[in-house]
């Protein structure tokens, strides 16, 4: 029996975990029954390199936080025998509240996974995710207490770390991103960390370009290019060149009526000068949905100098927001693009970003989609 | 002793109660957790720590203190304590 591939998306709710299911041509979806209904599904990923293998970060209104594996594309799930937690016993008495965020490990690790939580915790995984410890070198870091947001902040989600993203030609070399905090760099497999927030604004603090205190809402690292980051950050769109160390603000570049905030940002996977964001409103109280209330994709293809508006087939009005983890892309050779909508509807580009389907509505609020082209039995 | 479990920890135990022992409430969810592995962290924290939208009763009392004693002739139930949509 051979395997062939489906395109397959993963969205993460309040209310449960659903499974996307395309054909070859990207024209025709189904959306499954819910799985976990009820749970809160932060995060659902696909391991790259073992495609039959779905990881996913769970908790209920009332329960604590968990993990769940499947190696039947969800079929089946067993929980992790040993979930995230922080050590018991640790001086600042924390407790994990949400896992927030699931990362693969390096390719050349394939058991090995991370998570980011709320607190800002970072935790480890060395098979498969069944079994987890805490990265002392981060959560015990001497400056942890002055980087993260502790005693934890009440914003709307908490104070998480996210954007766990590891070099894929050393995966001792690691960035992650806290909200708020800022972004950070381990080059020794996270025993020691440093910020790496330079260039980076903040117009709302006391000192506009602190060392650390940003909020970076989305982080991303080119898989192609690794010494090259996007950034969507709570105060604007930024690209770095790693041996430059300095964010470069290419938001600047976007309409001054449409912004640079938001909360995504997409890499292409083979061109390091596309990317996708979803620019939310961020004047007055910051009411995160669309600027106008218009909901559109921007894209650049020359990284970050100039943006192209996608709506087309996009609602004329519509008062969503798109969270940092509900927009994903496909490794297709035109690539796909697709978001889900705090109104529990998926969005599918097939072009790029220039135009758009709804591929499923009437889901919960997402939380996070996730690409993830499933391997099944042919 | 007999502890009733709320619908949200029945993936766990399979059913509505269970017998647990222990002299207090703490060695009760201990000795759940041996029975039904997982339950235990799903209620209490990595500090040992109730959760914030648990609830535990001894007979008709609520107890949030996991030192707690009780008996074997003692009923503990777990409720679940949370508005909202």
């Amino acid at each position: 029996m051979t395997d062939s591939t489906v395109p397959t998306l993963l969205v993460g709710t309040r209310k449960g975990l659903f499974v996307i299911s395309g054909d070859a041509s990207r024209a025709t979806w189904t959306t499954s029954p819910p799985m976990f209904l009820g749970h809160i599904v932060q995060h659902a990923i696909v391991d790259p390199r073992n495609a039959r293998r779905l990881l996913i970060g769970v908790s209920t209104g009332h329960l604590g936080p968990t993990v769940f594996h499947s190696d039947d594309l969800g079929n089946s799930w067993t929980e992790a025998r040993r979930p995230p937690a922080f050590r018991s016993g640790e001086p600042l008495e924390r407790s994990l509240s949400s896992v927030f965020w699931l990362t693969p490990g390096h390719p050349d690790e394939p058991d090995v996974w991370f998570a980011g939580g709320s607190p800002q915790g970072l935790f480890t995984s060395t098979d498969g995710g069944d079994t987890w410890d805490p990265v002392d070198g981060w959560n015990d870091h001497p400056m942890w207490e002055t980087w993260a947001e502790w005693p934890e902040q009440n914003t709307p989600d908490g104070s998480m770390l996210h954007s766990i993203n590891i070099d894929p030609r050393d995966g001792a070399h690691m960035y992650i991103g806290l909200s708020s905090g800022g972004v950070f760099e381990t080059t020794d497999r996270g025993a020691d960390w440093r910020p790496l927030n330079v260039g980076c604004i903040s117009p709302m603090l006391p000192e506009i370009e602190p060392e650390f205190g940003h909020d970076p809402h989305c982080v991303r690292l080119h898989p192609a290019a690794p010494d090259r980051l996007y950034q969507q950050n709570h105060c604007g769109i930024y690209r770095m060149e790693r041996a430059e160390g300095r964010w470069q603000r290419i938001g600047d570049n976007m309409p001054a009526d449409i912004g640079d905030i938001g909360f995504p940002i997409e890499l292409h996977h083979r061109d390091p000068d596309t990317a996708w964001v979803f620019p939310m409103d961020g004047t007055d109280v910051w009411p995160r949905t669309s600027p106008g209330g218009h909901p559109a994709v921007y894209r650049t293809r020359d990284a970050g100098m100039s943006w192209t508006r996608g709506d087309a087939g996009l609602p004329s009005t519509a008062w969503f927001t798109v969270k940092r983890q509900a927009m994903t892309v496909d490794r297709h050779d035109e690539v796909g693009v697709y978001f889900g909508t705090t109104s529990g509807e998926v969005w599918a580009s097939v072009d790029e970003g220039s135009s758009w389907t709804c591929i499923a509505a009437h889901l919960p609020e997402i939380y996070s989609v996730e690409h993830a082209d499933a391997r099944v039995p042919a | 002793m007999n502890v009733r479990i709320p619908t949200p920890l029945r993936s766990y135990t399979g059913r509505a109660a269970v017998s647990a022992t222990g002299a207090t409430l703490d060695a009760v969810l201990v000795d759940l957790d041996r029975q039904f592995p997982g339950l235990r962290f799903r209620v209490v924290d990595e500090q040992g720590r109730l959760r914030q939208h648990m609830r535990v009763f001894v007979n008709a009392d609520m107890v949030r203190d996991l030192s707690t004693s009780v008996t074997a002739t003692d009923e503990v139930t777990l409720v679940q304590a949370l508005s909202g949509g």
